[in-house]
């Protein structure tokens, strides 16, 4: 970078937007890495047991596997839509 | 007993080789016996890295398979009495190489030596699964760049499930973090991680910053580890990387831009 550039006023670091897009990319391979195998067949599993009772999209479950120091979490979350009686599938 | 480290990467071209042959040359300049291993069975080059590949008559695979001793493939070389290189197979492909050869030659090597540089291929296949199993320290080499700092990532997830301490849940594998190529001004102009920047990411103990330097390149050119040219930049950040990995307490160098004069830096 020269005299000229220094008047031209800089661009976006490319560096900046290097170290954002690795930080996501990383945090979400980790995510995976840690997540054992048999977890989408659990998620499609438990999609198909609710579907017995509730009618709900593929999209609205995610099974998360999250770990600290001392323990391992299962969490799973359903969407269910609105309006819906508890019973429609009835 | 041995202490056996893998020099790792994952991504190619980022300086395993140079790394390995630098610092299993400074660990043997230090007074410690030491062996460094090729483990790219196929594509071997540490042998001309090391400046010995004329004198290569047995190899690594010849050892696992019993056709040579190990006495007779180790290659001594010629300006340090310490060190001995174990050449790869030119000629095999990277199934020759077997969980349990590769740890009867470590083994066997242990008993002889003080430190066992396992030079890794690039990928994630066997030879690169291989040469960190029995590792007990890993030197992630890591240039400044994406690709180079996701693979290691990458590596670093294998290092912690795939090695013989993880399997045995043992203590696991110390990682250190080298970064090679680093250019200080480009980072300066924003146009490369920095060093701060890879160790956030990647979270990782920071061995040492190899600045690039054309020294590399002429230490290539002639066979000799880039550690010995020592009025280089990267010859002297080498040495101060394998005084890091001994225990002493070196500040980091090579960080910084050169200063320049007023001149240069106008009409750069």
């Amino acid at each position: 970078m020269g005299l000229l550039d220094y008047f031209r006023g800089s661009r976006q670091a490319s560096a900046s937007v290097a170290k954002e897009r690795l930080q996501i990319l990383i945090a979400h391979e980790r995510a995976r890495r840690t997540t054992p195998d048999y977890l989408p067949k659990l998620q499609q599993e438990l999609l198909e047991v609710i579907r017995k009772y509730v009618v709900v999209d593929d999209d609205a479950i995610s099974v998360t596997m999250e770990q600290d120091e001392s323990r391992e979490i299962l969490g799973v979350n359903i969407v269910l839509p609105e309006n819906t009686g508890s019973a429609r599938a009835r | 007993m041995a202490r056996i480290i893998v020099v790792t990467s994952g991504k190619g071209g980022v300086g395993k080789t140079t790394t390995s042959a630098a610092i299993s040359m400074g660990l043997a300049l230090q007074g410690h016996r030491t062996a460094v291993i090729d483990f790219d069975v196929g594509l071997r080059n540490l042998d001309l890295i090391m400046g010995c590949e004329r004198r290569v008559v047995y190899d690594f695979v010849n050892v696992i398979n019993g056709e040579a001793s190990l006495n007779q493939a180790l290659i001594k070389d010629k300006r340090c009495e310490n060190l001995f290189v174990l050449p790869a197979s030119q000629t095999r492909d990277k199934d020759s190489l077997t969980v349990e050869g590769v740890g009867k030659v470590l083994e066997t090597l242990s008993k002889d030596f003080d430190y066992v540089v396992c030079d890794s291929p690039a990928g994630i296949e066997r030879g690169a699964t291989l040469a960190m199993y029995y590792a007990d320290d890993a030197i992630v080499v890591t240039n400044p760049e994406v690709s180079s700092v996701r693979d290691s990532d990458r590596m670093l997830g294998i290092l912690a499930s795939k090695s013989r301490r993880a399997e045995q849940g043992d203590e696991p594998i110390k990682e250190y973090l080298l970064l090679t190529r680093y250019s200080p001004q480009r980072v300066k102009l924003g146009e490369m991680l920095s060093v701060d920047d890879v160790q956030e990411i990647l979270s990782l103990h920071l061995l040492g910053v190899i600045p690039e330097s054309k020294a590399v390149l002429n230490a290539s050119n002639s066979g000799a580890p880039v550690i010995l040219d020592d009025k280089s930049d990267a010859g002297q950040a080498y040495s101060d990387v394998v005084r890091r990995y001994l225990g002493a307490e070196v500040p980091h160098r090579f960080l910084e831009e050169e200063r320049k004069g007023l001149f240069g830096r106008l009409f750069k």
